[in-house]
């Protein structure tokens, strides 16, 4: 059973004004935080405390509180989304935490994915690579043929599924040492790979979203697979190796 | 002015063939002339823009998110409703209008919603070829399950993420016409007010939220898709960034509010757990296919269950009062949400709550049954006959697994209990807003050139919406109807050219934007925001919540206008209007959220009946059900802005006719 309790933390939270400042590390104390309360709403809790004593709340991103949206970010304590795994920082609870924890709060630190304001970064990088081929160019015309027309076996649609399950986050990137976009490219890649509705301009596709996400300033693989360990999503490193193939395959063609 | 819903005549089942038919259209080559804003990239939006973007019209987006991809619609879990009849258990295009209109409360129009029936078709068909991967039976076939309020299975799902899929699936069709430069996309960026230049919607005002700078942008058209305005509550199933701010502005420029009151209250939401909450969470519906939902029958085990000295699981099976099977044997567990919310109210109100907090609020949704019987299944395909109840366990609990795995661990997170071991705890939270802006046939909203889409409009869904029929409405309204109808009202636009934004009236709005945000940052009272947010939430939910009556509405309407009058003398607003500052964000939605919600309470004050998501304790018949009263009533509540204070709105009615269904007493037993 939940048991519900109240703890005091510490907090060392990065705060930077916007783009063109440079950050800092700022301490502050945060009592009767309950430990039913998700990490957000404890940020929520310390903006609150700094609004009352007429203090700059913290700036951080955040939307459905649902873990779906992929808005939230946050490095905690030195990993994306934090201590827990397989979740993404609105479904991390305090009661992962213990009274008296220190606790480091720090924007995703990426190359591609510049600081705005204090936690929050810019990960439009995401969209324009998506823009360059994460689609199926179908009309929206709706004078397709009747769904059931294609059948896809289970197990694909279920793989595709898994993939298209990727939220957009930046997870992935925020954690790689070399700052990859590669899990979340290659799930897009795989989505679209694995239906025969994608398939036709598969080699496009991969050629181009993979420039694209080459130019925002993304590293590459070497295959340290910290990417898979903290996705909240439990992206898979086989979404990177067909996207592999499925480059070199639209190279070879 | 007169209310003209421009419903064609005709037959229902060829009155939007027919209408399009006869609906003006703009050129290919005279497309790329015309400009069109659309705020909001959820469903509606996103499908909207990248249908508009591809006929080739110019199109600029506006989202307050960081990107498309995270609007909203992306939470929606259990599914999407087609009249496919894959499952070959009599649905059809009739089938699906009708159990919309009756779950609706009779209070929809039938000309809208049959054609969201007969476009459903097209959806599915348009996300499939879009790569949407839909869940797939073992012959590769798209898999169906069944919602509240039907009786056939004509719901497609993608596990419990469907809205995920479906708004990705808009997202890239969107992101395909950015590359294309055929749709310019403003990501953080909010609209804060509409922009009328000749009695036309001609723009539109938006700041920019990380600059803070004010812009001003021209179209020949304006659409909004902003979503619902369920978190006038604070608490509520709703991203905390979902606002009413471009429906209310467009509403004070002159579009008519219709049925504010009408809000869905989702029957199964986690329940709250202390003060400190920032939101709820829904549990799909699609779980009340499997699960049975409980509390205990004896009063004295519901308060040992709250004082935490027993547990569901020590319940025996016949001190259990499954009360939606007891009450609505038809239906059982899958009656309408509005039937199950209050059913679970009434029983915590009784004194059988289960949540051992101090609410003392909750009901049980019990998997254990469904485990036994997949379980058994499973054995059996298997081959195993005489399985043991240990592999029975087992086997249920991967197919429950397989079927709401995703579900099952988000609740897992947010409460720490295992719903496979122990049954979930479930209340009733704010969901959906049925009502929202006008509109007529076209999506036309009083406002000449203003459209509004999606949740952000009241038109399809009558006074209770019925499960997995939002993501309909959003895809159906933005691939399906507005292209048509918009282009009927853009033919006439073809030479007006390029509109200045230096006209004065865009340079009027923009100062009316200033001066609010400069009236903000200078209270330098001593509460925030979020204090006026969750005060406003609380008379909300108590006085025009799951239920209301007279006494409590006139109370809430003068209590909100208090309320207002101290946000403006008490608040604080840190930083400044020049860079990314969330709590001014906050604020300019909060202030259009009290006078919304005082107008909600002057909406269910002037409804003297009880229907769908409106229930006035004083309407109802001796079981509790809603008493509607189609005599006084059957209409669509319009009201005009004629100042702040909402009592001061004034009251248009749309009649209802049904020409093609008889109205019936709502009944689901």
């Amino acid at each position: 059973m939940a048991s519900s309790k109240n703890i005091n933390i510490n907090l060392k939270v990065w705060r930077q004004k916007n783009a063109k400042t440079q950050g800092a590390m700022e301490t502050y104390s945060l009592a009767d935080v309950s430990t039913d309360s998700s990490f957000l709403e404890m940020l929520d809790q310390l903006n609150e405390q700094l609004i009352g004593e007429k203090k700059e709340p913290v700036a951080f991103d955040h939307d459905c509180r649902e873990g779906i949206c992929g808005m939230c970010s946050l490095f905690i304590n030195g990993q994306a989304h934090g201590p827990e795994m397989g979740v993404t920082t609105c479904q991390l609870h305090m009661r992962k935490f213990k009274d008296g924890d220190t606790i480091y709060v720090e924007p995703f630190r990426s190359k591609a994915f510049p600081v705005i304001k204090d936690l929050m970064v810019d990960r439009s990088s995401f969209d324009r690579i998506q823009q360059a081929g994460g689609f199926v160019s179908v009309n929206t015309s709706g004078n397709t043929q009747d769904a059931n027309n294609i059948p896809v076996p289970k197990h694909d649609a279920d793989r595709a599924f898994e993939a298209a399950a990727c939220i957009g986050c930046g997870a992935c990137v925020a954690t790689c040492k070399n700052g990859s976009a590669m899990l979340f490219v290659g799930a897009k890649v795989s989505q679209y790979a694995l239906l025969p509705q994608g398939k036709i301009e598969a080699a496009t596709r991969v050629q181009n979203m993979v420039r694209q996400m080459d130019e925002e300033g993304f590293g590459n693989c070497t295959n340290t697979g910290a990417c898979e360990i903290e996705c909240p999503k439990g992206i898979s490193l086989e979404n990177i190796a067909r996207m592999n193939r499925e480059y070199l395959k639209a190279t070879l063609e | 002015m007169k209310l003209d819903s421009k419903i064609p005549a005709g037959h229902i089942s060829t009155k939007w063939t027919d209408y399009k038919d006869h609906l003006k259209l703009v050129a290919p080559n005279n497309r790329g002339k015309i400009d069109v804003i659309i705020v909001g990239t959820g469903l509606a939006g996103a499908s909207a823009a990248a249908s508009l973007g591809e006929m080739g019209y110019s199109v600029k987006a506006f989202c307050y998110q960081d990107s498309p991809r995270r609007a909203h619609s992306i939470a929606a879990q259990g599914g999407i409703n087609a009249a496919k009849n894959y499952q070959n258990d009599g649905d059809s295009i009739y089938r699906l209008f009708y159990d919309t209109i009756k779950g609706g409360d009779y209070r929809a129009r039938e000309a809208n919603v049959h054609r969201l029936a007969e476009v459903s078709v097209n959806i599915i068909d348009q996300c499939v070829a879009q790569g949407v991967p839909f869940a797939r039976d073992y012959g590769g076939l798209l898999d169906n399950r069944s919602f509240g309020g039907t009786q056939v299975q004509r719901t497609f799902y993608a596990a419990g993420q469907t809205g995920q899929q479906l708004l990705l699936g808009a997202y890239s069709a969107l992101s395909r016409q950015i590359g294309l430069g055929h749709v310019k996309m403003y990501n953080r960026h909010e609209m804060l007010d509409l922009v009328k230049v000749d009695g036309k919607a001609r723009g539109i005002i938006a700041r920019n939220l990380i600059t803070g700078d004010l812009e001003r942008h021209s179209a020949h058209a304006v659409v909004i898709a902003t979503g619902g305005y369920g978190n006038v509550y604070f608490l509520s199933t709703n991203a905390m960034g979902s606002n009413v701010t471009a429906a209310w502005k467009v509403h004070k420029k002159g579009a008519y509010f219709a049925n504010p009151c009408y809000v869905q209250i989702h029957p199964t939401c986690i329940p709250i757990h202390g003060t400190n909450q920032s939101k709820l969470t829904l549990m799909s519906e699609s779980l009340r296919n499997s699960g049975r939902i409980w509390v205990p029958k004896k009063i004295e085990d519901a308060e040992a269950i709250r004082a935490g000295k027993l547990k569901p699981t020590q319940i025996a099976e016949e001190d259990r009062d499954y009360y939606l099977e007891r009450r609505y044997p038809a239906f059982g567990n899958l009656v309408p949400r509005d039937v199950a919310s209050r059913a679970a109210k009434e029983r915590c109100d009784a004194g059988f709550g289960i949540e051992n907090n101090a609410t003392g609020e909750g009901v049980y949704l019990d998997f254990s049954t469904e485990i036994e019987k997949k379980g058994k299944e499973m054995a059996y395909i298997q081959g195993d006959h005489n399985p043991s109840k240990e592999t029975v366990i087992k086997l249920g609990k991967q197919w429950i697994e397989e079927k709401y795995g995703n579900l099952f661990t988000m609740y897992e997170k947010i409460t720490d209990e295992n719903p496979y071991e122990t049954p979930m705890k479930i209340y009733p939270a704010v969901h959906y807003t049925m009502g929202g802006v006008w509109v007529d046939y076209n999506l036309e909203s009083t406002i000449p050139g203003c459209f509004v889409t999606g949740e952000a409009n009241f038109s399809d869904h009558g006074a209770n919406r019925l499960g997995a029929s939002a993501l309909m409405q959003g895809l159906a309204d933005g691939y399906f109807v507005l292209p048509y109808t918009i282009s009927d009202y853009l033919a006439d636009d073809i030479r007006t050219g390029h509109i200045s934004t230096d006209l004065p009236e865009f340079v009027e709005a923009e100062n009316d934007v200033k001066g609010l945000i400069d009236r903000l940052l200078e209270v330098k009272g001593s509460k925030s925001v979020d204090q006026f947010h969750k005060e406003l939430g609380l008379i909300m939910w108590n006085k025009v919540g799951m239920a209301r009556n007279e006494q409590g509405l006139k109370e809430a309407i003068v209590e909100i206008a208090a309320l207002r009058e101290e946000f403006y003398n008490n608040v604080y607003v840190p930083g400044t209007a020049h860079e990314l500052n969330t709590e001014l964000e906050k604020a300019l939605r909060v202030a259009d959220f009290m006078e919304l919600g005082q107008l909600m309470a002057v909406d269910a004050l002037q409804r003297k009946e009880s229907c769908g998501g409106h229930f006035r304790e004083e309407y109802q018949d001796a079981e509790g059900e809603t008493l509607r009263d189609d005599e006084n009533f059957k209409f669509v509540g319009a009201w005009e802005y004629k100042g702040p204070e909402a009592t001061q709105a004034v009251l248009h009615k749309e009649e209802l006719v049904y020409e093609f269904i008889t109205i019936a007493a709502r009944n689901y037993k």
